[in-house]
């Protein structure tokens, strides 16, 4: 098994969580209501979490590879010298030193969080993805991604539930809510499809065994979310296309911004302790 | 009894140190002078999510901003209890609200003072905080009992805050010249609105005289403001930063530090609404509020309709 595929892999999972992290994180202090706010930044508290964890997992991975193997992982120049120079590698350094073109976050979840039924809309995808995902992932035979994955599937049946409830109560609350969420649903489900595509890391992977098929997450995917979309008397959306690329490092146009908010102090103020 | 005698036996129990419950007799100045003090204490706590929250996407390494969106996240729980305890004085927390959409009731002034560098949220934990801290330890035995009650967990919080501010403050001040620069920046910035946030001079305290007599308050705005300066000088030396006030300096007859006169003028504006953010945050807490306004409705809606369902 390549140390350089559970790397990817890992990294992958960690630039997911992150990105959704830092979108929920926006809310804080505007959310409709008090209670809401607090809810939300708890989830975006666990994706932060579970990306640490993920990342450090990374970091380590690279510290222990053999030089030959490291000497052209990342575009971003600033990163690859790092790791070139023998310096020991940070969950930080994997976050904030990568552009764009080396994140391999799906593109659900760097969409904007527009109101509050989008930003739902969004979780509800995800983190329904996230759910199946994990419970595959406990069965990894690398022993920490299982063990990550048997962590954060705890947080993540609170963050579905939160979700779910949410569009259902918006489905069916007001003739305004119940619009709005069905517009929010049909927009972001345009960026599902991509999450059961396979990339060639998951394929490899997949074959060593340290990875999950999402591909055969699909159809209970769509049963699960179909139930609560029926639930909360909505449409299941529809999509003649589904975008995809964010998985390849080929993302919309957002994650640029996102990063250089995100990363800007790093940048400004290089190799410095915080 | 007469109105005369349970006023009696309200400030016997006040003297007596019995806390007041929300079912028992109080004067309506009484009522009204928690209701200000409180829901100003839980606007504050919101509003004071802004300048903090803004640093929250940027924040320079993943622990930073898990802590940071942490601890904002408990400013707003400080909020949630400080308006449930409001609440049993008889007034609603969309009542409360409205006042603080309106800009009928206050908050403090220190959040209308701009975050523009990292260090400034280690400035922010360490010094409003702390000012915070030793405003509010007095409260927790305050004479309203919901009140007090709040005020423990809350303030078991803001020791965690000011800790993590200041830790900040320390590693900026341990590490490049540019950093610690950026830590006395802060320092030099928040100083002074920090001391503000005890509220004027006691001689012209509007309210001073009769919460002292309620227990609502324990010490006065000046002596509160005095034991801070004293605390914080110490703090800064460890920091290895310069005093940001030329003034400051150890008053052996006193046994306390001298430091220069506050702009009180500055205070009365930035009170009044002209502080360099005051128009923002209010703002933003508006809009907040007004783009929510479809999803309460939508939840209100739904409880209703859930609500019927199990009656049929």
């Amino acid at each position: 098994m390549s140390s350089i595929t559970t790397l990817k892999y890992t990294l992958q999972l960690a630039d997911n969580v992150l990105i959704m992290g830092q979108r929920l994180a926006a809310w804080c202090g505007k959310g409709p209501i008090l209670e809401q706010d607090i809810a939300l930044t708890n989830i975006s508290l666990d994706q932060i979490g579970q990306a640490r964890s993920l990342y450090q997992y990374a970091a380590q991975i690279i510290n222990n590879m053999p030089a030959a193997d490291k000497a052209h992982l990342f575009n971003a120049p600033l990163l690859q010298e790092k790791i070139n120079n023998q310096h020991t590698i940070t969950e930080d350094d994997l976050a904030y030193l990568r552009d764009a073109w080396d994140f391999r976050n799906c593109l659900l979840v760097e969409q904007e969080n527009g109101d509050w039924a989008y930003t739902v809309a969004r979780s509800f995808f995800f983190d329904r993805f996230q759910y199946l995902l994990y419970t595959a992932l406990q069965k990894s035979s690398d022993s920490t991604l299982a063990a990550i994955a048997e962590k954060s599937l705890k947080e993540v049946q609170y963050h579905i539930k939160w979700a779910s409830e949410w569009v259902i109560r918006l489905g069916d609350g007001t003739a305004i809510s119940k619009e709005k969420m069905q517009q929010a649903l049909q927009a972001r489900w345009e960026y599902t499809g991509e999450l059961f595509v396979m990339n060639a890391v998951e394929q490899a992977a997949m074959k060593a065994n340290i990875g999950v098929d999402v591909s055969s997450l699909q159809q209970a995917y769509q049963q699960q979310i179909e139930a609560i979309v029926n639930e909360a008397s909505l449409q299941m959306p529809t999509a003649a296309w589904m975008q995809t690329g964010g998985k390849n490092g080929v993302h919309t146009e957002h994650l640029g911004y996102i990063l250089a908010e995100m990363q800007y102090l790093q940048r400004a103020y290089p190799n410095m302790e915080w | 009894m007469t109105q005369v005698s349970f006023e009696a036996s309200f400030q016997k129990k006040i003297d007596e140190e019995i806390m007041i419950e929300p079912q028992d007799y109080m004067p309506d100045e009484y009522r009204k002078t928690l209701i200000r003090q409180i829901s100003q204490h839980a606007h504050s706590e919101i509003v004071g999510m802004l300048p903090e929250a803004n640093w929250i996407t940027r924040a320079p390494s993943l622990r930073r901003k898990a802590v940071l969106l942490a601890k904002v996240q408990d400013e707003g729980g400080h909020g949630l209890y400080l308006y449930s305890a409001a609440e049993t004085l008889g007034i609603t927390r969309d009542q409360m609200l409205q006042q603080l959409h309106t800009g009928a009731a206050k908050y403090s002034s220190i959040f209308n003072y701009p975050t523009i560098t990292w260090a400034d949220m280690g400035a922010i934990g360490w010094l409003v905080d702390g000012a915070a801290i030793m405003n509010q330890v007095p409260l927790c035995r305050t004479s309203y009992g919901p009140y007090a009650r709040a005020m423990v967990r809350v303030c078991k919080e803001e020791s965690f805050h000011q800790r993590q501010g200041y830790e900040i403050m320390l590693t900026l001040a341990k590490g490049t010249p540019v950093q610690k620069q950026m830590a006395q920046d802060a320092l030099n910035r928040w100083w002074a609105p920090a001391l503000m946030m005890f509220g004027p001079l006691d001689a012209v305290s509007p309210n001073t005289a009769k919460s002292m007599e309620w227990r609502i308050k324990r010490f006065t705005n000046d002596e509160l403001r005095q034991r801070f300066i004293d605390v914080t000088v110490e703090q800064i030396r460890i920091l290895g930063l310069d005093l940001p006030d030329a003034n400051i300096k150890w008053n052996e007859e006193r046994g306390h530090y001298d430091s220069s006169e506050l702009n009180w003028d500055e205070f009365w504006n930035v009170v009044k609404g002209n502080g360099p953010c005051n128009k923002e945050r209010l703002a933003t807490r508006v809009k907040a509020w007004e783009d929510g306004a479809w999803v309460r409705e939508a939840a209100s809606a739904y409880a209703e309709k859930r609500k019927t369902k199990k009656a049929a």
